[in-house]
């Protein structure tokens, strides 16, 4: 079971139920619960938009999409059904933060699903996790049953005549790129999770052809705690353009890893030493992945940056998930990029030629120079191949796999070019014995 | 009336499939769930399990096939009673993932894949599970175990031989919660 964590520089807004059992619906209500959507009954779609606009919340995905805005987005007539879909396909490697809202607060999803259903006039949402997160499928089922029993969900809900809406609750199956909002769209409708080409987007012809908003599960969450501090105050809590606050997976090399609950624009170098109490054996940092495996590295003199989008991309890098991964300097880069680019060929869809074969060639490079076989153009081919993947495929995971390759090539090529020397780290981490497995040797 | 006759699921499961291919708005929605529910009973997505969900979802099998190869926790062999499924991913990788790997590959005397004579183990090197900030975490079944150590991994493998490792019902209240047919 998730470890909780807390530490004075929080501000506790989505995480405020965590640890209270607010997974119980009584518990829930106790503690505010369920009010927010009521309010949004009472006030109307035009409210509840207003209110998201004016907290400046933005999409915590990893986008960054002004939620407010993209909700205003969905045609006001349609005939086609609209839906709302919540993604838990929570997949970015360093990225935990889904995990603890479902584990501890399912209401508040299920309460923001309603609210984003009532912004956009959908009578229907989806709430899709991940394959892997069976056990808080159980939880989410359970808070949705409970939130039926109470004649919150379906039809005439809260007694309010002619207000219906229905949950359903899906799972994946075990795959990153369903992740991407096209693909989970495309997993929803029973199908391999390949990418949909864009235009049209999701808020004109998304799930099942109509008008579909698909927010990030702790997106969706932080609804009911704006419409109920309001949009203003939400948005003071952070820095300009980046309202309220967001949670921060922090793990890898640090003393207390954990998801914690910051301001938008709290420091990265606090975060890293303060709130998850510095690097174990007072070793020194060598450097951050500050949003998610996809987000291009930062080095030990970067991190004194605010952790929200816009600082995070004047910084050259992204603010992602959320998911900050600490390396100490005892980490080979060159093994950490293995790593990485093997996460990503796995993951390809194999949809788009540039991202597949991109992949497969970063990993294949990789792999030969990490096994000593490395020579001087590798460098400058892996740099050439993950620029070449760059923008060039339907959804952003060609992008993904090419931009912390090109950050651990530009910021660390020198060590690229020791290891070819011949210099190796102390304490390897990856360690591969192959036992009757040849055919995957090579992987 | 059950929609398929001498269905190859247990009379629970066979019901609940019944109502997953109601509440969508396309029938064909229910197909990714299924799949994973359907291996959850029968351990692997058989022949005979392509089958019936077409049948179920009025699919051809070749659509089901498409879907079944695209998703990793879906597999078409038999694993052990206990898939121990072992994260590598950076997170893990930095607080020994590899290592844990390692052991439990020595331990278990099996690779990545592998099942244990016995059938009571497979192991499985998997992409990130969601455990990071617990890391190292390994995924036994659907159970996550985190900031494992291989002393510790050692006492998880351990409590899963004696069969008393912890377990989650295996297959959730499919539907349950779900609106009515429409």
């Amino acid at each position: 079971m998730p470890t909780l964590v807390s530490h004075p520089d929080e501000v506790k807004v989505i995480s405020r139920r965590f640890g209270m059992g607010a997974k119980d619906i009584e518990k829930y209500i106790e503690l505010d619960g369920y009010k927010a959507v009521q309010q949004g009954i009472e006030q109307g779609p035009a409210w509840i938009v207003d209110t998201m606009k004016a907290s400046g919340l933005r999409g915590r995905g990893g986008a960054g999409f002004p939620t407010g805005m993209k909700w205003s987005f969905v045609p006001k007539v349609s005939e086609k059904p609209k839906y709302v879909l919540v993604n838990g396909d929570e997949s970015e490697p360093g990225t935990c933060k889904d995990h603890v809202i479902f584990l501890e607060d399912p209401h508040a999803v299920i309460e923001g699903t309603m609210i984003a259903g009532l912004a956009i006039g959908a009578k229907m949402g989806f709430i899709y996790l991940r394959g892997e997160y069976r056990y808080l499928l159980n939880i989410v089922e359970k808070a949705v049953a409970e939130a039926y029993a109470k004649g919150f969900l379906g039809k005439n809900i809260f007694g309010k005549e002619g207000v219906d809406f229905d949950i359903i609750t899906q799972t994946g199956a075990g795959a990153y790129e369903v992740g991407e909002e096209s693909a989970l769209m495309e997993s929803l409708e029973g199908k391999r999770g390949v990418p949909r080409i864009k235009p049209p987007f999701p808020a004109v012809v998304g799930l099942y052809g109509g008008p579909t908003v698909i927010n990030n599960a702790e997106t969706i969450a932080n609804a009911p705690h704006i419409l109920l501090m309001g949009g203003e105050a939400y948005a003071k809590l952070g820095t300009e353009r980046n309202g309220g606050t967001r949670l921060f997976g922090i793990s890898g090399h640090v003393n207390k890893p954990g998801v914690y609950e910051l301001p938008m624009g709290y420091s990265l170098r606090d975060a890293i030493y303060k709130v998850a109490g510095g690097i174990p054996g007072g070793k020194a940092l060598k450097a951050v992945v500050p949003g998610g495996a996809s987000c291009p590295v930062l080095k030990a003199d970067e991190i004194d940056v605010g952790l929200d989008f816009d600082q995070m991309a004047k910084a050259g890098t992204m603010l992602g998930s959320g998911g900050i991964v600490v390396l100490d300097e005892t980490v080979s880069i060159v093994e950490f990029a293995l790593r990485t680019i093997r996460f990503y060929q796995h993951e390809s869809c194999g949809w788009c030629i540039p991202c597949r074969e991109g992949t497969d060639w970063l990993k294949k490079t990789l792999t030969r120079f990490h096994a000593g076989g490395g020579n001087k153009k590798d460098i400058d081919n892996i740099q050439y191949l993950a620029e070449n993947m760059m923008g060039r495929t339907f959804c952003p995971l060609g992008d993904a796999a090419a931009m912390p390759t090109l950050g651990f090539i530009k910021k660390f090529r020198g060590e690229f070019e020791e290891y070819l020397a011949g210099a190796r780290v102390e304490n390897p981490l990856i360690q591969i014995t192959t036992i009757g497995e040849t055919e995957l040797a090579a992987h | 009336m059950a929609a398929v006759a001498n269905s190859i699921f247990t009379p629970a499961t066979a019901a609940r499939f019944d109502k997953l291919a109601t509440i969508y708005p396309l029938k064909r929605s229910a197909l990714v769930p299924m799949l994973l529910y359907a291996q959850d009973e029968v351990g692997y997505v058989s022949d005979e399990v392509v089958a019936e969900l077409a049948v179920r979802l009025d699919l051809l099998e070749l659509d089901v096939r498409g879907v079944l190869s695209y998703y990793s926790m879906l597999r078409t062999v038999p694993a052990g009673k206990y898939n121990v499924q072992v994260c590598t991913n950076i997170s893990c990788m930095l607080r020994g993932g590899f290592e844990l790997l390692d052991h439990c590959k020595h331990k278990l005397g099996i690779g990545h894949k592998g099942v244990t004579a016995d059938g009571l183990f497979s192991l499985e090197e998997v992409e990130c599970i969601g455990a990071c900030c617990w890391a190292p975490a390994v995924q036994v079944n659907y159970d996550f175990h985190e900031n494992l150590t291989p002393a510790k991994m050692d006492a998880v493998l351990a409590d899963y031989a004696a069969g008393k490792g912890k377990n989650e019902p295996p297959s959730p209240s499919i539907g349950s919660a779900a609106p009515e047919a429409k």
